[in-house]
């Protein structure tokens, strides 16, 4: 009869450091910790003794200090005599605003490139793909300059619309396009628009609720309700209603020109023009390439499955093609998100006051504080990123194909 | 009964009708047409719309283009020429050609250095890309990066010798310790390069750049396109193995490396390469040692390389996690450690798939070098932005040096993205 005995424990030998697979990783990591703090300890002693050579010390005080600077675009109440942190909270706002407004027009621009990519035209076909091309080998800053350029050098300065036989003229008596920016109508909010718009947003409630009614009645009993016109109806006429009952509260506020500029309505910086139509052309073209793929990642089948069950094109579309393209479409859509906020720091190249260019450019060089304004900035920015992926990451979980 | 059917049937065809061509209409360049532009009335439409765009981008620009002037020496000049007659005045490219490529302080008589270094990076990249030629290029490939400084940058050609000598005797004990263990041979070979380079710059001469063959060119004075290239060369050829080593990091199962890495890859792409550069122009100076003064060309490329090699790490990491885990399974059942099984079957399956991506890092990042001119260094962009715009003779001259800009960067990013889908057809080993 055998017995089985366990094997001899081996005592732990420091050889074991080296050959053994199991510690190995430890001595690999002890030396990685070792070499990482040496080098921070290298950086920062280099960092100290740098600035003390130089008399700088790292402190944020500067951010209460009188900015002493003025800026054109802003959104929140902002004067030179505000402090930097102010300043860099109304870059903070227009980087948002920039990135907001090219998000939008990006993602229409690519969807409607994208989908005529897929057209059975031809030229239309050939005329997308070179947009595509274009835009996306040249770089976006050049892009950025040469919109900037025809803000400024190719449209007609506000006094060209002077005189009885002027050389430049509103479009639609209302739209104003000079080289300090474009100039567009305003609403002036009298007495009771504030019912109108509490109305508007009902309104928008209202069809919501209506669809999901709607869907749930679908679902109960087979019986389906018109949705679209009802939809239409429900966002127009209760607004208009509530207008004319209140006596028309909303006006127009029309841009006019009075002496040497245009006063009144609305005006949108040549800056922030520039950059918003170069990111979002250029970002479209990428985005473009995404609604592509994502639908071509959609087989055929599928489409065919769909129509022998009976479906209507339009519902094929909507209940089939599209989820299954969005769950491709969507991922890249948000990092290209990402891209136009992160490229929305080159603001900086046509003098648009975002977070780069005032904390990272004029309070910098006013203050002298590299270290603590690049370290603000970037943190800044990584917020944002950090947020946006953190976001996608939700929404990826959310869409993965439920497997049993 | 031959004559019932005689009577029944008045005429019997006996031979076929010869084929006769089909409908002028469906055949053709008119079916072309038919199906391809005016199938439905919403595509005909969209034809005509698509052709009225074409119209009115031709006929703005062919004529500006073809009534272009070369040869004046000022705006002023070029449009009494043109008496208001639409034309390019494109004599800015031709009189500032040079500074355009080259920046405005490269010394005149030494515009062959680049030139020359330009043309033997074709040379140098041709093994690369292209795998069908005699391996024995690689050689060339491998002195290029020497030569080329040696070229751009002239001064004692010492420098660049010492530097080979260091990468060459790091090679030579890493080929020596690799049969023991890799991180002999590889930490073996790290350390012969260190000892000497630090031996050898110690024995360089002070002055060995005064009487140098080829006269020293400092990088401030460096601009132009040749910039764009430059920078775009270097910091892709850089990134690409840092990019290796931080995927293969956050992919490793040893905490601290992992979070290290995915830190740092983070860290980097969540902030836009505009404030990397505002870090390489104030910031990092303050991290080398007090004494020593390193120039802002070099902190461009190292905070620009750090950026890309976390992009590429990305993309590589995209590629090892496409792999099927049979691969590495399969690596370790054949008994291969872990260099051996990277080297062997993991990356070369997984940089493969990686390549497509790759090159887009690669192409975005070259886009990316005209992000310099924001720190006020010279490249093409900053060139035509600052000295040229700036200047009296040409002081609004825009669509001519923005539309060379775009097309110059267009012809190399398109040639870069047509090369990258031939080699991924060239590299498809599934069979379809």
């Amino acid at each position: 009869m055998t017995t089985i005995t366990d094997p001899p424990k081996e005592s732990f030998r420091l050889s074991q450091l080296i050959y053994d697979t199991r510690y190995r990783s430890l001595t690999f990591q002890a030396i990685a910790a070792m070499v990482l703090a040496l080098s921070i300890w290298y950086l920062g002693n280099n960092l100290i003794q740098n600035l003390r050579a130089a008399g700088l010390n790292i402190s944020f005080d500067f951010l209460r200090d009188t900015a002493n600077y003025d800026i054109s675009q802003r959104l929140i109440e902002y004067d030179s005599q505000s402090s930097h942190s102010r300043a860099a909270i109304v870059g903070v706002l227009n980087t948002l605003l920039v990135a907001f407004l090219a998000c939008i027009t990006a993602t229409i621009f690519g969807v409607i490139a994208g989908v005529l990519r897929l057209s059975n035209n031809w030229l239309v076909r050939k005329l997308m793909a070179f947009y595509v091309e274009i835009f996306r080998n040249i770089p976006v800053l050049i892009w950025i300059i040469i919109i900037f350029t025809i803000m400024t050098a190719v449209l007609p300065g506000p006094r060209a619309f002077r005189g009885d036989e002027p050389e430049a003229s509103m479009v639609l008596d209302a739209f104003a396009f000079t080289n300090r920016g474009i100039y567009t109508p305003g609403p002036v909010w009298g007495p009771g628009s504030m019912v109108v718009v509490a109305t508007f947003i009902a309104s928008i409630f209202g069809i919501v609720a209506y669809r999901k009614y709607a869907t749930n009645l679908l679902y109960a009993t087979g019986r389906l309700l018109p949705t679209f016109w009802p939809s239409v109806g429900l966002f127009f006429l209760p607004t208009i209603l509530m207008y004319f009952i209140m006596g028309k509260p909303i006006g127009l506020d029309i841009p006019e020109l009075t002496g040497f500029n245009f006063s009144g309505g609305i005006k949108i910086g040549g800056p922030l023009i520039a950059l918003w139509f170069a990111l979002s052309i250029y970002t479209g073209a990428f985005i473009a390439e995404n609604v592509r793929a994502g639908i071509q990642a959609v087989s055929k089948g599928q489409t065919e499955a769909a129509g022998a069950l009976g479906l209507r094109p339009g519902r094929v579309m909507n209940l089939v093609v599209l989820p299954q393209a969005l769950r491709v479409i969507i991922p890249p859509l948000i990092s290209n998100y990402l891209n136009i906020t992160k490229n929305s720091s080159l603001a900086i190249a046509v003098g648009y006051a975002d977070i780069t260019a005032t904390l990272g450019g004029i309070t910098l060089n006013q203050t002298g504080r590299a270290i603590e304004c690049v370290l603000l900035l970037m943190l800044f920015y990584l917020t944002i990123s950090l947020l946006i992926s953190a976001f996608m990451n939700v929404y990826n979980s959310s869409i993965k194909l439920k497997e049993r | 009964m031959s004559d019932t059917h005689a009577q029944t049937v008045a005429f019997v065809r006996e031979t076929t009708i010869p084929e006769s061509p089909p409908p002028a209409a469906e055949t053709g360049a008119i079916k072309w047409l038919r199906q391809n532009l005016f199938a439905t009335p919403a595509n005909s439409l969209l034809t005509v719309a698509a052709l009225y765009v074409i119209w009115v981008v031709l006929s703005g620009s062919l004529p500006w283009i073809f009534g272009g002037l070369w040869t004046t020496t000022s705006l002023a000049e070029c449009r009494e020429i043109l008496q208001g007659r639409t034309g390019a005045c494109f004599s800015v490219l031709s009189e500032r050609w040079n500074q355009l490529l080259y920046g405005f302080k490269y010394p005149a008589d030494q515009y062959w250095r680049p030139n020359l270094a330009f043309l033997l990076l074709f040379f140098a990249a041709a093994p690369v890309l292209f795998f069908d030629l005699p391996r024995k290029m690689l050689i060339f490939t491998g002195l290029y990066p020497f030569l080329a400084y040696w070229l751009i940058w002239g001064g004692s050609l010492l420098v660049p010798i010492v530097a080979l000598l260091g990468f060459l005797g790091g090679a030579l004990v890493y080929q020596r310790f690799i049969k023991t263990s890799f991180a002999a041979g590889f930490f073996g070979g790290i350390a012969a390069a260190f000892v000497i380079w630090t031996v050898a710059g110690a024995i360089i001469p002070e002055n060995a750049s005064d009487n140098a063959m080829l006269s020293s060119v400092p990088s401030r004075d460096l601009g132009g396109f040749m910039l764009n290239m430059m920078l775009g060369v270097t910091c892709v050829s850089l990134s690409l193995p840092i990019g290796i080593a931080l995927a293969l990091g956050r992919q490793s199962d040893m905490p601290l490396i992992k979070w290290v890495c995915v830190v740092f890859i983070e860290f980097i792409r969540g902030v836009p390469l505009i404030t990397l550069l505002f870090v390489a122009s104030v910031m990092l100076s303050y991290f080398f040692p007090p004494e020593s003064t390193v120039d802002l060309f070099l902190r461009v490329v190292i905070m620009i390389t750090m950026f890309s090699s976390a992009y590429i790490a990305e993309v590589i990491r995209g590629g090892l996690a496409a792999l099927p885990k049979g691969q590495y399974e399969g690596a370790d059942s054949l008994g291969l450690d872990y260099p051996q099984a990277m080297q062997l079957i993991i990356l070369p399956q997984a940089l493969k798939i990686s390549i497509p991506g790759i090159v887009n890092v690669a192409v975005g990042l070259f886009k990316d070098t005209t992000l310099v001119s924001v720190i006020s260094m010279f490249d093409l962009v900053g060139m035509i932005r600052g000295p040229i715009l700036a200047s009296t003779e040409w002081n609004g001259v825009y669509w001519e040096l923005l539309g060379f800009a775009a097309l110059l960067f267009f012809v190399v990013c398109y040639g870069i993205s047509q090369y990258s889908q031939w080699l991924e057809r060239r590299l498809a080993t599934d069979h379809r």
